[in-house]
């Protein structure tokens, strides 16, 4: 991948940073030129991704969320999250549609699979104590006039 | 944001903005009030005026289902977009609660 943009940005674990997180890439994609469709997409699993950071990863412990975004000439678009967090024991299983350790914040359990179908590829690494890193990728579909020039 | 309107035992709730986890803590708490306050049989979600939606929509339906059920009522849900309809079909969500046009 020859990245021709980059981004990172770090902001405190809260749920009013989950619209921030979103607006965030979607302004950073938008030389991309997406569709309404692509960019509800990434919204909805970044959305996804940073609420598990905020809610399970640091559940109201002070913390830091890490998002990172690049896309290159071809229109791959990857964004990493990040937390510091408690980390998850069980990656294959906190995949599997309806797991959740919450049950007093009525989450559905469906995150991962959210953000497994609106990317192309999704890649979680975890280890306890320490974190988790969430990294998801999506081909954009160029249009003939879309910005970005194969570098 | 909510706003609401009865009509018989049918409770109308009409979303719009943004629903994700922040926004559902709030609208959970303000409904299941209205919910317990108007002795609604039936309660349908309006969510034609929604910009977005992340899974915490499935939670939310999901979780007021339950509580509508724990009544001896039901739940529906109209206006839903694609994207929207996507969300809920993953979760199965359409087995539990009526799509209306």
């Amino acid at each position: 991948m020859s990245v021709i943009n980059e981004m990172r940005l770090e902001f405190t674990a809260t749920s009013e940073n989950e619209a921030f997180a979103r607006l965030a890439v979607s302004g950073f994609m938008l030389p991309l030129d997406p569709t309404m469709e692509e960019l509800a997409d990434v919204k909805t699993a970044v959305s996804e991704a940073v609420t598990n950071a905020i809610i399970h990863a640091y559940a109201g412990k002070p913390g830091m969320v890490h998002m990172s975004a690049a896309y290159d000439g071809t229109g791959e678009l990857t964004i990493q999250i990040v937390d510091h967090g408690c980390g998850i024991v069980d990656v294959q299983r906190a995949r599997q549609p309806f797991f959740t350790t919450s049950d007093s914040e009525e989450r559905s359990g469906m995150g991962f699979t959210v953000m497994e179908s609106f990317m192309d590829g999704v890649d979680v690494t975890s280890v306890p104590g320490e974190g988790t890193t969430v990294r998801m990728s999506k081909r954009i579909l160029l249009r003939d006039d879309a910005f970005p020039q194969q570098a | 944001m909510l706003c609401f309107e009865t009509k018989k035992n049918t409770l109308t709730v009409r979303l719009s903005g943004e629903l994700d986890h922040s926004a559902a803590k709030d609208i959970r708490r303000e409904l299941d009030a209205l919910i317990v306050q108007t002795d609604a049989r039936k309660l349908v979600f309006d969510l034609k005026g929604l910009d977005f939606m992340d899974s915490s929509g499935i939670g939310l339906v999901i979780g007021r289902y339950k509580l509508m059920k724990r009544r001896g009522g039901s739940v529906a849900v109209s206006g839903t977009d694609a994207h929207i309809d996507q969300i809920f079909k993953m979760a199965g969500l359409y087995q539990l609660v009526e799509r209306l046009a």
